[in-house]
């Protein structure tokens, strides 16, 4: 009897123990977290500073510009986008927009088409030279795009497509970015190939499998080769610059150099306000494929 | 008609490997043919050749006559299941089901039609709407069947269906398939079957004849019950029966009462009917084949028996699987649960072998020299 009882206060005295130890962990566990918290929350806000004053800035008067550093207008107006929207040439930026619409639509189609077509070819077919031609795909990368922009330039004059949107087009329907050829190919790699033999078997034709069965299971890659061609394309500023000289034909990094250009007393306000708009369509398109888009690197990049 | 015939077939892989060394093999019409081998003998290799997945490196396949070396996969009259099901991911079970047909450009009627029968003899009107993913691995293998049926080919061709699934499941699969099988051939379809497996048990289930194939070579085609009781070599010997057949080094003697195999200090003389099938020129260095099925208690005063040392004895419930020293050398003797544990007290029991299922191999080439 007494013996039991002794055991009993023994094993209270452990349960107690216990907990006490429990309580502690947590309360340990809770603070590394905030700290965590705070830190990150630090970084972060130093990170999306830039971008945060860009923002703040568009809507101060160009006097306040350069006379605080916060970024929250003591007294907020539009003018800089209304003025900033009609520029200085002939044209809106609305123009501007349309241009950039114009090289962006075609170049990502014929970029999603020709890096897709090429990539399955490398994947999964055998052929002659096949070795070579993948390394110097591969070699293409590593050479420095600026390398390529005189011989470029002079082919693209001789055939007279200079100030012409051409190109600009023409080199990604041939799968000209070597980058995404690769990243398919990667991709590819990390798919079984029993679904496109099963294709085979069903009677389907090498497109046929390309088109019905590769690319709805590369679609979260496709959509990333999209989401890149888009967002460097609208970026873009040196091969604009380089082929274009019809201000009509000027897309919107363009037309931002322009308006810094053509205005003596610079307008901040109505560049910042150009350059927020001009963020405005990445961000937007990026938000939107996020899900696929980070499913689609993540599984090109681990697996293959 | 659909038999498959395949001449002298070679394969030698991009890096200079010889995958299929000269195969050669008649798949009557209507047939179940199972390739079975383990793992690396060239079963895939061979099988992905008649589909044409896999080039050709020499001698050729015909498909009801006509050569197909050459022609597509879709051209050659077959379907496929694969092992891991390989269904299109992003299509309804509906659509993997039609996929091919509509390919082949067939009328929406006649599409609907098939898939409805098919969904019904495979009991997955159900799972229709439904995607891959949301099956279970029983489920996803019954579409894939479904998919290789709704074609009507004239060959069937299976890599390993089954191996992905569990043993329950993989039970009932086989039955599931060998019925259907039937039923095709009663109802006067094509129903010619090659069947891949690396499992001996599938294979001697469902296979109306085995190839046992081994390193890209044939090693005997046969019915199930000629391969288990006649096997033309060691490695077929080995390879089918479980537990595996006893293969013992032994002399081959010849006296007046007929021939003797000599083990250890172990004699075993062979029966009747197997003396008669020795053949004349084989040679005195031999194995001896015995499978532990083949083994029964010895009575007191019996003049044959063979004095056993017991080791390690697995426990199956109705029998047991006991590891014995005969003679200095290893064996497996299956003997029922009771009689053994009555005979075994005391660390060694009197066995009587089975003197006319005994084989005897050539140790040089192999070749069974017991068959005459
Ligand atoms: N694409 C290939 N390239 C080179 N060797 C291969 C290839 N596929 C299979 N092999 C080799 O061929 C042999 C037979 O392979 P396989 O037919 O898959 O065997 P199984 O299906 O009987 O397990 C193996 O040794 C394998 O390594
Ligand atoms: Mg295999």
């Amino acid at each position: 009897m007494s013996q039991t009882m002794l055991d009993d206060s023994a094993a209270l005295d452990a349960d107690a123990e216990a907990a006490r130890h429990l309580a502690l962990q947590e309360r340990r566990r809770r603070l590394s977290m905030i700290l965590r918290y705070a830190v990150l929350t630090a970084v972060g806000f130093l990170m999306l500073y830039p971008l945060l004053w860009l923002i703040g800035a568009s809507f101060k008067n160009n006097a306040e510009i350069f006379s605080s550093p916060g970024f929250i207008p003591k007294d907020p107006t539009l003018s800089g986008y209304v003025k900033g929207w009609e520029t200085s040439t002939p044209y809106s930026f609305g123009r501007f927009f349309w241009n950039t619409f114009l090289i962006i639509a075609p170049k990502v189609v014929f970029t999603v088409i020709s890096c897709a077509a090429v990539a399955y070819g490398f994947a999964r077919f055998q052929f002659p030279g096949k070795r070579i031609l993948f390394a110097s795909l591969i070699a293409t990368l590593l050479l420095p795009n600026v390398v390529t922009r005189i011989p470029q330039y002079l082919l693209f004059s001789e055939m007279g497509w200079l100030d012409s949107y051409l190109p600009l087009w023409v080199p990604s329907a041939f799968a000209g970015d070597a980058f995404f050829v690769f990243m398919l190919v990667q991709f590819l790699r990390s798919i079984p190939p029993d679904m496109e033999e099963a294709a085979r078997v069903d009677g389907a034709k090498s497109w046929q499998v390309l088109l019905f069965i590769v690319a709805p299971m590369l679609t979260p890659a496709l959509i990333s080769v999209a989401l890149f061609q888009f967002m460097w394309t609208m970026n873009d500023f040196l091969g604009p610059l380089i082929y274009l000289s019809s201000v009509e034909k000027f897309p919107v990094s363009l037309a931002l150099k322009l308006s810094i250009d053509t205005s003596e007393a610079f307008d901040w306000n109505r560049i910042l306000a150009m350059s927020v708009l001009a963020l405005a369509p990445s961000l937007v398109v990026f938000f939107m494929a996020q899900k696929y888009f980070i499913e689609g690197i993540s599984a090109g990049g681990v697996k293959g | 008609m659909a038999q498959l015939s395949i001449r002298n077939l070679e394969k030698t892989y991009g890096g200079g490997f010889k995958a299929v060394h000269g195969v050669d093999l008649e798949v009557a019409d209507g047939e179940f043919m199972v390739l079975v081998g383990p793992s690396g003998c060239a079963k895939s290799t061979t099988l992905r050749m008649i589909a044409g997945l896999e080039t050709i490196s020499g001698g050729h396949i015909s498909i009801g006559g006509k050569v197909v070396n050459n022609l597509a996969p879709g051209d050659r009259g077959i379907a496929m299941v694969f092992q891991n099901y390989a269904l299109y991911p992003h299509m309804k079970v509906r659509k993997n089901l039609s996929f091919g047909l509509k390919l082949a450009g067939e009328k929406k009627a006649e599409i609907e039609r098939r898939v409805a029968e098919v969904a019904e003899v495979l009991e997955i009107e159900p799972l229709l709407d439904r995607l891959p993913r949301q099956l279970s691995g029983g489920q996803a293998q019954r579409v894939a069947l479904g998919r290789a049926l709704i074609k009507k080919p004239e060959v069937f061709l299976f890599d390993e269906p089954l191996s992905n699934l569990d043993a329950k499941l993989r039970a009932s699969m086989r039955v599931r398939i060998t019925e259907l099988h039937r039923r095709l051939k009663a109802q006067g379809r094509s129903s010619t079957v090659v069947y891949v497996t690396h499992d001996q048990v599938e294979a001697m289930t469902m296979g109306d004849r085995i190839c046992v194939m081994k390193e890209g070579r044939i090693m005997q085609v046969a019915d199930p019950a000629t391969l288990y009781e006649r096997p033309e070599n060691l490695f077929v010997a080995g390879f089918i029966g479980m537990p595996e057949m006893n293969l013992v080094e032994a002399r081959l003697e010849r006296g007046p009462e007929g021939h003797a195999l000599r083990f250890g200090d172990q004699v075993l003389r062979l029966g009747p009917e197997q003396n008669a099938r020795i053949a004349a020129n084989a040679p005195e260095e031999v194995t001896l084949g015995l499978r532990p099925q083949h083994f029964r208690l010895a009575g007191p005063d019996d003049s044959h028996a063979l004095e056993a040392q017991v080791g390690k004895v697995d426990f199956l419930g109705h029998e047991v699987d006991a590891h014995v020293t005969i003679g200095g050398a290893k064996f497996t003797v299956v003997l029922p649960v009771e009689l053994f544990r009555e005979a075994s007290r005391g660390g060694s029991i009197r066995l009587r072998a089975d003197e006319n299922r005994v084989h005897v191999f050539d140790r040089a080439s192999g070749a069974n020299v017991s068959l005459a």
